[in-house]
């Protein structure tokens, strides 16, 4: 059967029949006893390769394993923020890929991910800033990726809300914008990609747990889980913060290591700052949702962790720096704070690759920027496993780069992940 | 707040510790034959379990010396600390 399309001729027929017969977004399937292809995880990225597994490459057996439920782990506890504001070839690329996957996503998914292009500004509070951020910006204009050096008072005009009197510790000095980055509705994305990838048969297994591996002489068979086991030549694993988790049911060890990052909004307030920013001096960045609220975010915790809630310390931390950057940010209630846990890789950049298990395929290592790869990881995670090989995109996101010495490094941090 | 007990100072709130990380890589020996594999364990592979978790953290904010933390990464429980030089 088709599925339902969306539009406002369904929603107004709808509408007479009192929204009493719109169909499931997707269904609640028991698992088979084998298929093509298994992803493990039901987030954004494995809703993604699922999509582009079925869509690309017309592989639609296919069943996304999700021990919790859709939408439940980082895809819905993020701060929706979408760039491609880097400067190395390998993310440059990868993530301007994607922004263009972003442009068309609510026409490609019949589905409103209310994709909103408001630009970003990273801030600079020194000449330093201001030089390294000119460098940035020239390496991400020659990826054909737009890019806007601001001086203080063209950023004044932009966000006039910001601290620009004299005597602050961090002035500033101006930034580098890029106007083609933005948000989306993150829960909308998850849906979207569910709702699209159940429609081309692909089986959508939620509150199903991996409890281990079928693998014998370098092959992968299946897995074990809760709801019983499920074969298949190729497996996907795409799990984020459990990586780890995982990985020791495989007898892996990776370079990743497991971290708790906190979000928070305030309270809705009338509409006021149209952009994502971010502070220069500190980890801090800031956006108002559609619904007036101020969404905002920062460091990591600073210690392995698998709690999926915050800690006091680092959200005052945060929010000082927030202050700082935005004043009127003190007079606002809080509405809510959250947590999630981050797969951070030690260099900062992701790895989707093959594994030295052949079919067993992995995608993780995200740290901040999970979101806003969801469709380009999906997309090339889709490719790597149809044809069991990297695309070009995803090429230096190597599983061996950390061996062979070619780390995409972005930030300058080395090894001490929790360090931001 | 995680409250830490400081082997030397005794317990202190977390805002006074940094964090060191894995307390159980081991830098290969000096003066010996290191193969990349043993360097790669030992700067980039990490378990990262989730449950018990030995690691290091430094007093930062105190009387500055390194300890080991044994500490749960699911339930943020502390087991036991203890100082640099020893062992659980």
């Amino acid at each position: 059967m088709a599925m339902q399309k969306y539009s406002v001729f369904s929603l107004i027929k709808n509408a007479f029949k009192g929204h009493k017969d719109w169909e499931v977004a997707w269904k609640d399937p028991t698992p088979k006893a084998e298929y093509d292809v298994i992803i493990i995880g039901g987030g954004g990225h494995g809703l993604a390769t699922a999509y582009y597994l079925a869509k690309e490459h017309n592989i639609t057996k296919v069943a996304i394993i999700e021990k919790g439920w859709i939408g439940g782990g980082n895809v819905g506890r993020n701060t929706t923020i979408i760039r491609s504001n880097y400067m190395h070839d390998e993310n440059g690329l990868f993530s301007e890929f994607g922004m263009d996957l972003w442009r068309n996503m609510s026409l490609d998914l019949n589905f409103n991910v209310m994709f909103s292009p408001r630009g970003i500004i990273n801030l600079a509070h020194s000449d330093a800033q201001m030089n390294a951020y000119s460098r940035r910006g020239n390496s991400m204009r020659l990826n054909g990726i737009d890019a806007v050096l601001l001086n203080r008072e063209e950023v004044k005009k932009i966000i006039p809300m910001a601290d620009f009197s004299e005597n602050v510790r961090f002035p500033i000095f101006g930034g580098l914008m890029q106007p083609s980055a933005g948000t989306a509705r993150h829960d909308a994305v998850a849906w979207g990609y569910a709702r699209q990838a159940d429609s081309m048969g692909v089986d959508i297994i939620q509150n199903c747990e991996v409890i281990g591996f079928d693998v014998a002489n370098g092959k992968i068979l299946g897995i074990r889980t809760s709801k019983g086991e499920i074969k298949a030549k190729k497996i996907g694993l795409c799990v984020a913060g459990s990586t780890n988790v995982l990985a020791e049911k495989l007898n892996m060890t990776l370079p990743i290591e497991t971290h708790l990052l906190q979000a928070c909004v305030s309270e809705p307030i009338k509409p006021l700052l149209d952009n994502v920013v971010t502070f220069g001096a500190g980890h801090f960045y800031c956006s108002q949702s559609d619904k007036g609220e101020m969404v905002m975010g920062g460091d990591l915790d600073g210690y392995n962790s698998y709690a999926q809630r915050g800690n006091l310390p680092t959200l005052q931390h945060v929010l000082t720096e927030g202050i700082a950057m935005f004043p009127f940010l003190s007079k606002l209630k809080m509405l809510r704070t959250w947590g999630g846990i981050m797969d951070m890789s030690m260099d900062g950049s992701p790895i989707i690759d093959k594994t030295h298990i052949e079919g067993l395929y992995l995608n993780c290592g995200w740290c901040y920027g999970g979101f806003k790869a969801t469709p380009a990881s999906g997309w090339t995670f889709a490719h790597t496993i149809a044809q069991d090989k990297p695309h070009k995109l995803n090429e230096g996101y190597s599983l061996n780069r950390f061996s062979s010495g070619h780390l995409i490094d972005e930030k300058g941090l080395g090894t001490k992940t929790w360090i931001s | 707040m995680l409250y830490i007990k400081c082997p030397h100072c005794g317990l202190r709130p977390q805002t006074e510790f940094s964090y060191g990380g894995d307390a159980t890589v081991k830098r290969p020996e000096l003066n010996k034959e290191v193969s990349d594999q043993d360097w790669d364990n030992f700067v980039y592979l990490r378990k990262s379990p989730r449950g018990k978790h030995l690691e290091l953290w430094q007093h930062i904010s105190g009387c500055r010396q390194w300890i080991k933390v044994e500490r749960d990464t699911l339930t943020h429980e502390i087991f036991t600390t203890l100082k640099a030089n020893e062992n659980i």
